[in-house]
C-alpha cells in the first residue's frame, strides 16, 4: 500500500513538471508548426537566469522576506521570454514558417547548439545552487512518508498553467483568435487577424513555460551544463504520447510518463532511463499520431 | 548510364585511395571517421528520399559497433572483415524486426519513433554495468585476413577498408536509387496516395529503405568503432543520431558523393573549431548548419544537379 501510495505520489509530481515543460512545446507546435528543439535551452536558460536572480535576491538583503524569491523565480522565466522569445521568433523562426518540419526540426536544432554554448558563455561550467526557495514551504506528511512541500507547490503550478492555458484558449477572445490562426493562418489573415503578432505571442507563450519549468526546477538541483537536452527529449515524448498541439493530451502525457517513471524507479530500476521512450511506443503503435490528436484528410 | 556509375565509382576509389598516401595521420583518422558516418547518413538519404528522416539512426551505428566490440572480445574474433559481416548481420535482424512496424509513420511520427528506439537502447545501454554501462567498451586493432598491422600501416589499411566499403555501397545505392523501386520511393515523397493508387505499396518500400538504413547504420558503426578502439552508450545519445540528420540535410538527397563530402565536411568543422575556439564549438556548429539551411535548402547535391539542369 504504501509502495504504491510512494509511486503515485512521486509520479504526480513527476507528471506536474513535465506538464510545464511540455505545455509550452505542444503550444508552439500547435500555432507555428515547429517542433522546437531549443524549448530545452529555454528551459537550461530559465534555471540559470533564476538562479542568478534568486541569488541575487538573497544577497540583496532578501532574507528579511524570503517568499520574494518566489516572485525571483517567476520574474527570471518571464525576462527569458521577453528577451529570447522576439529574438527567435523575430529574428529566425519566422523565415521558416511553412517549410518542411524536418528541416524546422534542424533550424531549432541549431539554435540548441548555439544556445548550448552561449549559457557556457554567460553562466560558466560551475554548478549554482539555490536551495533556499526548496526549503520555504517546510515538510509534508502522508502517512508514514514524507515529501518537501515545494514538490508540491511544483503540482499546483502545473495545474494553474494547465487551466490558464486552456482557459485561455477556449474563454477568452485572443484565444479564439489563437484557435483560428491554428486552424488556418491564411484565412484568418484575410478575416484581419494579425497572424504574425499571434505566431510571436504563442512562441513567448511557449518560452516563458518552459523557462518557469527550469525556474522552478532550479532550487531542486544544481544547475550544471547539459539540462536541456536531457529535458527537451522527455518533453517531445511527452507531446508525442499526447498528440502534438493538444493541451489535454501534454496532460494525460504527463501524467502517464510521470507515474510509470516512478512505477519503474520504485519496481525496476534498471528500466528508468528508458520507460519513457517505451510507453511513447506502445502508444504510438496503437495510437500513430498520439492520443488526442486531430485526424486528418490524406490529401490526392 | 549504369556505365558513368561504374566510372565514377573507379575515380572515387582512386581519388580517395590516393589520401592514403597524401594525408597526415591526424587527417586519415579524420576521414575514415568521416567517411564511417556518412554510410551511416547514406542510410537516412535513402529514407530521406521517400519523405521520412529518421532522427534515431543512432540505433544501428550503435548496435554496429557494440557488436563488433562484443564479438571481438568475447569470440576472439578480430578480423575485419568478419566483424563487418557479423555486425551487419544482426543489424539486417533489427532492422527486419522494426522496419514494418516503422513503415506506417511518416514525418515527425516516424523521425520521433525512431528516436525512441535509439533512446530506449541508449538508456539500456547505459545500465548494463556487465557491458561496461555508460563508460563503454574498448575494442582492439583489427586484422586484415590474418594480417596484423600496426602504427601507419593499420591505419592505412582501415582507411583503404573504409574507402573500398563506401564507394561499394555508394555505388549499390545510386543503382538502387535509379532502380524502378528506388524512382517509386522518390514519387511518394511528391505524393504517397497517388503512388498506392498506381499500384506500389509505399509500405514495403519504406520497409526496403529502412532495412538499407540498418545495414548501413551498422557497417559504419563498426567501422567507426575499430577506428575508435572505443565504444559508449552515447553512440545511440539522439546529439549523435542530431549529427547525422544534420549531415543527410547538409548533403542533401538528390547525390550520393554529396553525403561524404558533406561528412568530412562536417567533421573538418568540427574539428577545426574544436581547434580555434575550444569552448564555442557547437556554437560555430550551428551558425553553419543555419547558414546551409538558408543557404542551400536542397544540400550539395543540389550544385552539382543544377549545373546538369542548365547543360540540357
Amino acid at each position: 500500500m504504501d509502495l504504491l501510495a510512494t509511486i503515485l505520489v512521486d509520479g504526480l509530481i513527476y507528471a506536474g513538471w513535465l506538464f510545464i515543460v511540455s505545455v509550452g512545446l505542444t503550444l508552439v507546435f500547435g500555432v507555428l508548426n515547429i517542433l522546437n528543439i531549443a524549448h530545452g535551452s529555454l528551459y537550461a536558460i530559465g534555471a540559470y537566469a533564476s538562479a542568478s536572480l534568486v541569488g541575487a535576491y538573497f544577497a540583496a538583503g532578501g532574507n528579511a522576506f524570503p517568499f520574494g524569491s518566489y516572485i525571483a523565480l517567476i520574474l527570471a522565466a518571464v525576462l527569458v521570454a521577453i528577451v529570447l522569445g522576439p529574438l527567435l521568433e523575430r529574428g529566425l523562426l519566422r523565415y521558416f514558417y511553412g517549410r518542411d518540419e524536418v528541416l524546422n526540426v534542424l533550424v531549432t536544432y541549431a539554435v540548441f547548439l548555439i544556445l548550448e554554448d552561449v549559457m557556457k558563455l554567460i553562466w560558466g561550467v560551475n554548478p549554482y545552487f539555490v536551495y533556499e526557495p526548496y526549503t520555504l514551504l517546510g515538510n509534508v506528511e502522508i502517512g508514514p512518508l514524507f515529501y518537501v512541500g515545494y514538490d508540491f507547490a511544483v503540482i499546483a503550478a502545473a495545474i494553474i498553467v494547465g487551466l490558464a492555458v486552456w482557459l485561455t484558449l477556449n474563454r477568452t477572445r485572443m484565444g479564439k483568435v489563437v484557435l483560428a490562426v491554428i486552424h488556418d493562418a491564411e484565412i484568418s489573415q484575410t478575416m484581419g487577424v494579425n497572424v504574425p503578432r499571434i505566431y510571436l505571442g504563442a512562441f513567448m507563450a511557449g518560452a516563458f513555460l518552459a523557462a518557469l519549468g527550469g525556474a522552478l526546477t532550479a532550487p531542486m538541483i544544481s544547475v550544471t551544463p547539459g539540462l536541456g537536452p536531457n529535458v527537451i527529449i522527455v518533453a517531445f515524448a511527452v507531446v508525442i504520447i499526447g498528440g502534438l498541439g493538444s493541451v489535454p493530451g501534454a496532460a494525460i502525457g504527463a501524467l502517464m510518463v510521470g507515474i510509470s517513471r516512478a512505477a519503474s524507479v520504485h519496481l525496476v530500476p534498471e528500466a528508468e532511463l528508458f520507460i519513457i521512450y517505451f510507453v511513447m511506443a506502445i502508444v504510438l503503435m496503437f495510437r500513430p499520431e498520439g492520443l488526442f490528436a486531430k485526424t486528418q484528410a490524406r490529401k490526392i | 548510364m549504369r556505365m558513368s556509375v561504374y566510372l565514377s565509382a573507379i575515380i572515387a576509389f582512386v581519388a580517395l585511395a590516393a589520401g592514403s598516401i597524401i594525408l597526415p595521420d591526424w587527417a586519415m583518422f579524420l576521414f575514415a571517421m568521416a567517411l564511417a558516418k556518412g554510410l551511416v547518413c547514406l542510410g537516412i538519404i535513402g529514407m530521406m528520399r521517400g519523405g521520412v528522416v529518421s532522427f534515431g539512426q543512432g540505433l544501428y551505428y550503435c548496435i554496429g559497433a557494440y557488436t563488433a566490440t562484443l564479438i571481438a572480445n568475447h569470440l576472439g574474433v578480430s578480423d575485419i572483415f568478419l566483424l563487418t559481416l557479423l555486425s551487419a548481420a544482426v543489424c539486417l535482424v533489427v532492422g527486419l524486426v522494426f522496419g514494418p512496424l516503422l513503415s506506417n509513420y511518416r514525418g515527425i511520427f516516424f523521425a520521433m519513433l525512431s528516436l525512441a528506439l535509439s533512446m530506449v537502447l541508449y538508456g539500456s545501454l547505459s545500465k548494463m554495468s556487465f557491458i561496461g554501462g555508460t563508460d563503454g567498451l574498448n575494442i582492439g586493432a583489427p586484422t586484415f585476413l590474418g594480417w596484423a598491422p600496426e602504427g601507419r600501416p593499420l591505419q592505412t589499411a582501415l582507411y583503404l577498408y573504409v574507402v573500398a566499403i563506401v564507394v561499394i555501397s555508394g555505388t549499390l545505392m545510386r543503382i538502387y536509387f535509379d532502380s524502378e523501386r528506388g524512382l517509386i520511393t522518390l514519387a511518394t515523397r511528391d505524393n504517397e496516395l497517388r503512388v498506392e493508387y498506381l499500384g506500389a505499396s509505399v509500405r514495403n518500400l519504406m520497409t526496403y529503405n529502412y532495412v538499407f538504413g540498418a545495414l548501413l547504420g551498422g557497417i559504419g558503426g563498426t567501422i567507426a568503432v575499430l577506428a575508435l578502439g572505443h565504444v559508449d552508450p552515447e553512440f545511440a545519445f539522439w546529439t549523435t543520431s542530431g549529427e547525422f540528420v544534420f549531415v543527410a540535410i547538409l548533403a542533401g538527397y538528390l547525390s550520393v558523393p554529396a553525403v561524404f563530402v558533406a561528412a568530412i565536411i562536417l567533421e573538418l568543422v568540427r574539428s577545426f573549431s574544436n581547434l580555434y575556439f575550444p569552448n564555442t564549438w557547437q556554437l560555430a556548429l550551428g551558425i553553419f548548419l543555419l547558414v546551409v539551411i538558408v543557404a542551400l535548402p536542397n544540400g550539395l547535391g543540389s550544385l552539382v544537379s543544377k549545373r546538369k539542369e542548365n547543360k540540357t
